[in-house]
Parts: structure tokens; C-alpha cells; sequence
């Protein structure tokens, strides 16, 4: 498909703005080495070539007696040294470039946990001796997998809603208007602690939950540019043309509500990931043990003594919220009829 | 143009006895925003109580000051507002109360042309999208083929270049993009069309090249005509019939040289003096009205035009008139009958 010449505008404007695209481009580097954090970060190896035979612990799960006869048949516990030592004898193995996983405790550490950063341990451990790099380049993944999901989720729904309100108006939006504005009145808070005391919150449980609420954002915009839409002249005359509703809302009014709709997304996306991280670090959130940018922020607090705890959740959520806020500024932009391109 | 492009699909048989369009008593009222403490809702009396027939392939005008309500007819016609009361009758059977879903065939017969050109188009589409959504819709062209053809003919009935189908409306002019304008609303072979101030956005030369069109296809494809319009200079040009409408209420209506002879009602007399006359040295009387038209939330008692009327006594303000029969097929409704030279 060709692109358009106000798509093609749009772009360079986004290109224009180069704060806004190296934002783009460094995070989605960043983005997209935290997809294969298994591949770098891990408590298996990548690669072991044992006794003529390749095997992938990163892919599949194999026995401890596969490499050792010695051993129990297991699961394989590559880090204990007699296995390794046994794959030593009859090949090699290959390690990711961080050897631990988000959940690996390290029990050979050089000084009591919370330990500061070395050679082994880049950004130190925390205090329950597991690497702090691991954990943040699985709790990047988790966060931004998170907003993500939570933001396509929400947005469809409130886009849906916002559409039916604005398009059918009258006492359909009356109703619908009040009921937002009670619901938005709900303590989310208390709801999720007593949730909370039922479910164990886990990443679905959490999402569903959060859905409950933050679909209302968009309603607001996209009921507007609704409400402005279906008095456009060629939805008059599409409606005349005995175009069904649903067509008429996809079709004639859905694309020129869109760009409302898409300078908001970048948005609610940091404010998806900073709900996730303040539940996790309130202790609401994910379940204990979960890599996630909240709980580093807590462990952080209550030692205040591993100073690398609490800097490092302050740089990784701190830098993750400014690239996205730095894109959203792009976008907006670039969807500014009145941006001058220079 | 002496054959018919569009004449393709077998048109019902034109029923005897009843003409294609009636209106009957249609009213229209808008509500104001209600009262502080919702105790009166007021109401805009856009359109109150009119009636008129529209013969198949006559034309028949809808003339009056803006806000006077003449759009509201139109749309309330086709069913864009829902009229308060009153009864629409196309080709003899009531369209006033039916569902969307039994009215959508019915849409097909009667369509539209808007008064702006720009707003009118969907900026995303092109043109070949445009004109093919009412036939697909309609389910008029079976196959690619059979489409293409069709909407190929449409071009070629309001005088557009083929190359245009792949383009989309910003790339043409004012006057282009109300071809393609009616060139959608002749897509589904209406028998009814409404025009709804459709040459009062275009340029004086443009004006008359889109009049003769219409006036061209009106001929060929035996058209009835809603002509609405605030232009009387315009509407003799093309009108058998002219409706003249003040606050609401149609004040005469009358064939088209009758009414530019003998006009009855001194609305009618005000309005046509300011037609303007190419002429500098014509002798001109102008008519020259005091005030403005009062509120449609307020209508004054009595006739309606009685505030600003040179000639209004105490009975004027007191008793509305009735449309009576002032001449053949000349209706007009004030009490008396004012001489012309006076």
C-alpha cells in the first residue's frame, strides 16, 4: 500500500523531532534484547555439546543423569558443580552472558546479601541474593509486556464505548456518561487489597482487574470526536445511503477519531507500566518473587544500605517512563495539523 | 444528454393516483437545553406543520432565510432527523415511523446532495471507494466487472475524467467534488432526490455548470427533485414548483412563473426584490424589511411574519393565517390580498 502524503508528513515530522525518535529507537532495542532475556540471562546454559550429542537447556528441559549417570533423574541443576564437572570431562557447555536467571539464588557470594556490584554480579544482588541485572531485564520485559496488553486491551474497549455514546447520543450517553462517572468513583485501591485476600494476583488476574478501570480513559476523547463525527456531512449522506450503523461508525468516523485517540496511546501506555510498578511495590501486585520493576523499588527502600538497589529501579523505571513519554511528545506532534515542518 | 447512463435496473412502476413524495403536517421540534432545575423544556419550532407533494420528475423548491427550517425538511424526508409529527409519504406509503432496518431498502429511492463540498466526502476514501459503497450496500452490480461498469457510467453522468476514481476528494475543486457528490447519490438510481443548498458553497460559474447538470440529469433520468435553497435567482432557473418558507411555516407556494409574476405573500414580494437584476439602470423597488426574524424558541402569535410586515394589522397578530388558494395552483397564506403595486 502506498503511503499517503499525509502519512509520509506525519513521519518526517516524527523524524523531525529527533528527541522523540532516538527515544523510539532506543527503546525499542531495548525492547527487543528484553524479549529473548532467557537467551541472556539464564541459570541454563545456551549450548551443551556432551558425549557427541548437542542439547538446548534454554529450549528444553533435560534429566540430571543425560549428563552425569551419577546424578539423580531430575531436572538438571546445571549450576552444581559435579554436573558441570561431568559435561566438562565428555564436552563443553555454552553460558548466556549473565548466568543467572530472575529467580536463581546465589549462594557463593563474596559478601552477605545484599551484595554490592562485581565482576559476577554487574549491578550486585539483592537480598535475597539474586541478580539484580537479571531481574531488571526480566521485569523491563514484564512491565512493558504488561502496559502494552493493558493499553491495547483498554483502548479497544474504550474506543468501543466511547464510539456507541457519541454515536447513538441521547439518553444512551445520558446513562452511559453516569454510569462512568460512578464506576470512576470506585476506590480501586481497597477493591484490589480485597481482591486480593481471594485471588492471588497473578499477571491475568491483575490485567483483568486493571481493566475494569482504565478502559474510561479514551471514552472521554473518542466520544467526543464521535459526537462531532456523525453530524459530518458524509455521514449524513452514508447514513442516507442506508450504510449500517456499524459501518458507518468503522469506516466514516472511526479513522478521523483515530488520531485523537492514537497521541494519547504513548501515555497511557507509561501510565499502564507505573500502575503495575506502585502495585508491586504497595505489594498489591504481582505475586511475590515475580520480576518486577515495583518490587526492586521496594527492596530498594527497605535497604537503604545497598545503595545499588534503589538507584538501579530509579534509572530503569525512570529511563523506561521518559522514553516513553519522549515518543508520546513525537507523536503528538507529528499528528499536529499545525506543526510546521522546517 | 439523450439516452439515460444510469437507466439500467427495472424501476418499480410508477403507481397513478398519488405523486412520488407527500408531506403532510410534518413537524419538527428541537429541545433546548432544559431549565436550570429541569422543570421547562423549551422548544425550537424549526418546522411546523408543513405541507407539499412532489410529482415524479418535477422539481419543486424550498425557498427561506437561513434557520428557517428548510434543511430540517429535507433531512426529516429522509429520515436523518426523526420529525416530531406529521406524515411522509413516499410513492403513497408511510416512511414517518418505519424502523432503519425497513426503511434501508427504501433509502435507496431517495438520496441526497449536501451543501458543502468539502465535508461532504470522506477525506479517506477515493472515489472509486465512495461510489462504490452505496452499490455494494444496495447490492446493485453483481461482480467486479459489473461494478466497475457501473460506476464508470456514473462518472461519465456528471461529466468527470475516468482517471479520477484513484484519487481521493482533496485533489479536485469545489465544483468537481460536488459531482462526485451526486454522482454518489445517482449511484443507487434514486427516484427522489434532495438537494440540500447544493450550489450555495460554489463559485457563480461553477454554480451554473453544476445547475444545468442537474437540471440535465433530472431530464434524462426522470427525477423528482427537492430543490432547497436560500437563492431565488437560482431555484427559477430549474423549479416548476416554489415553496416559500418563513419560521417554520410554508407562507405560499406556487409554479414557478406564477410566483415570479404575481407574488402574493409580502414575504415573497420582500425576498424578490432582493434578487439582484443584471441590469444597473433597472428600476428597482426594493423592499426593504425591518428587524429580524424573531426566535423560533418565541414564534410571535398570529402570523408569523406580522413583526416585520409593512402592511400587519391587529388581525395579523392575532389569528394565523391558512394557506388559501390564491390562484391556479397558487396557494398563499395571508389574510388579505394586497395589490401589487402598492
Amino acid at each position: 500500500m502506498a503511503l499517503s502524503s499525509l502519512t509520509k508528513r506525519r513521519l518526517a515530522v516524527f523524524r523531525a523531532h529527533r528527541r522523540g525518535f532516538w527515544s523510539l529507537w532506543i527503546f525499542l532495542v531495548l525492547f527487543s534484547i528484553c524479549l529473548f532475556a532467557e537467551f541472556i540471562a539464564n541459570d541454563r546454559p545456551l549450548v551443551i555439546y556432551y558425549g557427541g550429542h548437542w542439547y538446548f537447556p534454554v529450549l528444553f528441559d533435560y534429566s540430571g543423569d543425560t549428563f552425569d549417570p551419577a546424578a539423580m533423574p531430575t531436572e538438571a541443576d546445571y549450576r552444581d558443580a559435579e554436573l558441570q564437572a561431568s559435561i566438562h570431562t565428555k564436552g563443553w557447555m555454552l553460558w548466556p552472558l549473565i548466568p543467572y536467571s530472575y529467580n536463581t539464588v546465589a549462594y557463593d557470594l563474596s559478601a552477605p546479601a545484599p551484595s554490592p556490584p562485581s565482576w559476577r554480579h554487574w549491578l550486585g544482588t539483592d537480598d535475597e541474593a539474586r541478580d539484580v541485572l537479571a531481574r531488571v531485564i526480566y521485569g523491563f520485559r514484564l512491565s512493558v509486556l504488561f502496559g502494552f496488553t493493558l493499553t491495547a486491551i483498554a483502548s479497544a474497549i474504550g474506543i468501543a464505548a466511547g464510539a456507541v455514546q457519541g454515536f447513538y447520543g441521547g439518553l444512551v450517553d445520558l446513562l452511559f456518561q453516569r454510569f462512568i462517572e460512578m464506576w470512576s468513583g470506585m476506590p480501586q485501591l481497597y477493591l484490589l487489597i480485597i481482591l486480593g485476600s481471594i485471588l492471588t494476583p497473578s499477571f491475568w488476574v491483575l490485567l483483568v482487574f486493571l481493566l475494569l478501570f482504565s478502559w474510561m480513559h479514551l471514552t472521554g476523547v473518542v466520544r467526543a470526536e464521535f459526537l462531532r463525527g456523525r453530524s459530518l456531512d458524509y455521514v449524513r449522506a452514508a447514513r442516507a445511503l442506508g450504510v449500517s450503523d456499524l459501518a458507518v461508525m468503522w469506516r466514516h468516523i472511526l479513522p478521523n477519531a483515530m488520531v485523537a485517540t492514537l497521541t494519547f496511546l504513548p501515555f497511557t501506555l507509561s501510565g499502564s507500566v507505573t500502575v503495575l510498578a506502585s502495585l508491586d511495590f504497595l505489594g498489591f501486585g504481582l505475586p511475590p518473587g515475580s520480576p518486577s520493576l515495583g518490587e526492586l523499588i521496594s527492596e530498594g527502600k527497605n535497604n537503604l544500605q545497598a545503595p545499588w538497589l534503589g538507584i538501579t529501579a530509579f534509572v530503569v523505571l525512570g529511563g523506561l517512563l521518559t522514553l516513553l513519554i519522549f515518543i508520546g511528545e513525537a507523536v503528538r506532534d507529528s499528528f499536529d495539523p499545525r506543526k510546521i515542518l522546517v | 444528454m439523450s439516452e439515460t447512463p444510469l437507466a439500467s435496473l427495472p424501476k418499480p412502476a410508477p403507481t397513478e393516483g398519488h405523486p412520488l413524495l407527500e408531506v403532510r403536517k410534518l413537524r419538527k421540534f428541537f429541545p433546548t437545553r432544559a431549565h436550570t432545575f429541569g422543570l421547562r423544556r423549551q422548544w425550537v419550532r424549526a418546522v411546523d406543520e408543513v405541507s407539499f407533494a412532489l410529482e415524479r420528475g418535477k422539481t419543486l423548491a424550498l425557498v427561506g432565510e437561513s434557520g428557517c427550517g428548510k434543511s430540517t425538511v429535507g433531512r426529516s424526508i429522509l429520515r436523518l432527523v426523526e420529525p416530531t409529527g406529521g406524515e411522509i409519504l413516499l410513492d403513497g406509503a408511510h416512511i414517518e415511523a418505519l424502523s432503519e432496518r425497513r426503511l434501508r431498502p427504501l433509502r435507496r429511492r431517495m438520496q441526497v446532495v449536501f451543501q458543502d463540498p468539502f465535508s461532504s466526502l470522506n477525506p479517506r476514501l477515493t472515489v472509486y471507494e465512495i461510489l462504490a459503497e452505496p452499490i455494494r450496500n444496495f447490492g446493485l452490480a453483481q461482480g467486479r466487472e459489473a461494478e466497475r461498469a457501473r460506476i464508470a457510467r456514473l462518472l461519465e453522468a456528471v461529466r468527470l475524467p475516468r482517471d479520477a476514481l484513484s484519487r481521493r476528494p482533496h485533489e479536485f475543486s469545489g465544483g468537481q467534488r460536488q459531482r462526485i457528490g451526486i454522482a454518489r447519490a445517482l449511484a443507487p438510481d434514486p427516484e427522489l432526490l434532495v438537494c440540500d443548498e447544493a450550489v450555495a458553497a460554489l463559485d457563480v460559474s461553477v454554480k451554473a455548470q453544476i445547475l444545468n447538470l442537474l437540471a440535465d440529469l433530472q431530464e434524462s433520468l426522470g427525477l423528482a427533485v427537492l430543490f432547497i435553497s436560500h437563492d431565488l435567482a437560482v431555484v427559477e432557473h430549474l423549479a416548476h414548483r416554489i415553496a416559500v418558507m418563513y419560521l417554520g411555516r410554508i407562507v405560499e407556494e406556487a409554479p414557478n412563473e406564477a410566483l415570479f409574476a404575481a407574488p402574493h405573500h409580502p414575504y415573497t414580494r420582500a425576498l424578490l426584490s432582493a434578487v439582484p437584476v443584471p441590469d444597473p439602470f433597472a428600476p428597482r423597488r426594493r423592499i426593504v424589511l425591518k428587524g429580524d426574524v424573531p426566535s423560533p424558541l418565541h414564534p410571535p402569535p398570529g402570523c408569523h411574519f406580522h413583526t416585520r410586515c409593512p402592511y400587519a394589522v391587529a388581525r395579523c397578530r392575532e389569528e394565523v393565517p391558512k394557506l388559501r388558494s390564491v390562484g391556479p395552483g397558487h396557494v398563499s397564506a395571508c389574510h388579505f390580498d394586497i395589490p401589487l403595486a402598492s
